[in-house]
């Protein structure tokens, strides 16, 4: 068994002078996927933004066996983990294919970049009819698309995506799961998903981390954690 | 007729001065919210050190590239020290030491240069290059230089890889971040730009303004009017604006008030910009739900 592309222990961050995360520990495997699940407010995008250095935080963050915790945040994304944060963080003014050249902003393999366009807009073809509309004017799932299209062209190690589902049609969230799962699974990529969508979020992954208040309340295969009859009534909702 | 012309010709030229320099408070309000109340100062001390330069003999455009270059890094420098240790303090902070470093040029320059005003010769002689009977060469030569700025800043922000990362860092800073912009260093690269286009704006004001430790008091106002007639938030419409109010300034103070009362125009074109219409004649009108 490989070493975890990404290991986290005793995981703590703030806002302010508030404690949002009180020791988290989990992993992800090296081409692995990691679902992060949990009620509302319980500190699953507090995970993401701590990981990338957005809120202060504290704790052992190893990211191919290398110590991130006390990097900032653009340090973090060079290093190859790509945040797909909530909201989409779209540049709304920009076009769809400017959104895009800044995911390749710190790469200079010109040849490489080109290629990555051509994958991506294989992914969303969407997204290459688009590409020279201003990015706010795309519909909510049009703009998940390109987060994560504009995340794919930094060519990550590890992508972490924040409710990739949230608010979108049925359609659209099966497409974009499915194309989640071919990213994974073709190329390699390691997958840290935030998702309040238990089920949707458990197909794809392999291990998950359910958090509670800030802590983690239980984790292990995602088999086992959708066995549990316990968890599926009380967190999963069906 | 002539006289009409003429008034209009030295309107362009001078609009153009208010154009770049409105560009440059467009530049610093986009990535922060902030009008840099010291851009018209930073452009005044810019100015002198080419005078500078040229007093000591060197060739007028190798002082005129030399103090662009100069303002660029004094520009970056001066963000890096003094404006960023504010970057999270309230509104009135900033302005407070907006205010304070244009108060310390101002102060620099005249204990540096003294106070008397200087002539600055302009690099344009002879015959003008254009409108020959209605401008002077510096009129033409100054029209085309900023032509030529405003032409440079916008293919730099549309076409370059760095353009574009200082329009998303200054959009949205967060989102920047996690591409892996370095959203600290493109701020400080937009002061420097705003000095070095300030600079710019500086040398072409000053053989028609001449040059004084207050030269630019007057084309700061004038060139937020412009900004703000513009719309504050669209470097287009700040361009286009600095350019209206060259020449609406030039036109009233000639036919209408006169000469010395030709700055109140400036302010009269904020305020009514403010009452009529906020956002500008570009500016894109902010709704927000309360």
């Amino acid at each position: 068994m490989s070493a975890p592309i990404l290991d986290v222990k005793g995981l703590e961050a703030w806002y302010g002078p508030a404690r949002a995360l009180r020791g988290v520990d989990f992993e992800v495997e090296d081409g692995g996927v990691t679902a992060v699940l949990g009620a509302n407010g319980a500190g699953k995008t507090t995970i993401l933004r701590a990981l990338s250095g957005l809120i202060r935080r504290s704790g052992d963050i190893r990211f191919r066996g290398r110590p991130i915790g006390a990097l900032a945040t653009e340090d973090v994304a060079r290093l190859g983990v790509a945040h797909v944060p909530d909201g989409r963080g779209t540049f709304t003014d920009l076009t769809v294919e400017e959104n895009l050249r800044l995911g390749a902003y710190v790469r200079s393999d010109r040849q490489g970049v080109r290629e990555d366009f051509d994958r991506v807009f294989g992914f969303f073809p969407r997204l290459k009819e688009r590409r020279r509309q201003q990015a706010g004017t795309l519909s909510g799932g049009e703009q998940q698309m390109l987060a994560i299209a504009r995340a794919l062209l930094m060519r990550p190690h590890l992508l972490m995506l924040d409710e990739p589902s949230f608010g979108l049609a049925p359609l659209v969230v099966a497409e974009i799961f499915r194309v989640l799962g071919e990213i994974n699974r073709n190329e390699g990529v390691s997958l840290l998903i935030v998702e309040q969508n238990a089920s949707l979020a458990l197909d794809l992954a392999d291990r998950a981390v359910l958090i509670e208040t800030g802590r983690v309340a239980l984790s292990g295969p995602s088999q086992a954690i959708r066995a549990d009859d316990a968890v599926r009534r009380a967190y999963l909702g069906y | 007729m002539g006289e009409f012309l003429h008034q209009l010709a030295s309107g362009v030229a001078l609009g153009g001065v208010y154009a770049i320099m409105a560009l440059a408070l467009v530049m610093i309000y986009q990535a922060t919210q902030l009008i840099n109340f010291a851009q018209g100062e930073m452009a005044m001390f810019s100015t002198y050190f080419a005078w500078k330069l040229i007093d000591l003999g060197e060739p007028y455009w190798l002082a005129f590239f030399a103090t662009v270059l100069v303002s660029f890094i004094g520009g970056v420098v001066i963000e890096r020290l003094i404006v960023r240790p504010f970057a999270n303090a309230p509104v009135l902070a900033s302005v407070i030491v907006f205010i304070g470093l244009s108060l310390i040029f101002n102060a620099l320059a005249g204990w540096l240069y003294g106070y008397s005003v200087q002539s600055f010769d302009s690099p344009f002689t002879g015959k003008p290059w254009f409108g020959a009977g209605y401008m002077s060469a510096h009129e033409s030569g100054s029209i085309v230089v900023t032509l030529a700025v405003l032409a440079l800043v916008y293919a730099f922000f549309r076409f370059t890889p760095l353009g574009l990362a200082m329009r998303a860092a200054a959009q949205n800073p967060v989102s920047s971040r996690l591409v892996g912009i370095r959203v600290g260093w493109m701020l400080a690269i937009g002061w420097g730009l705003a000095a070095a286009i300030g600079s710019i704006a500086g040398m072409m004001a000053a053989p028609i303004v001449y040059l004084d430790p207050n030269m630019m008091g007057g084309v700061l106002l004038y060139a937020f009017a412009g900004a703000v007639l513009g719309g504050i938030d669209n470097p287009f419409g700040a361009a286009v604006g600095g350019f209206a109010v060259g020449v609406l300034g030039n036109l009233i103070g000639a036919y209408l008030v006169g000469d010395e009362v030709k700055l109140s125009v400036a302010l009269a074109i904020i305020i009514a910009v403010l009452v009529w219409r906020p956002s500008g004649l570009f500016g894109r009108r902010l709704v927000a739900r309360v």
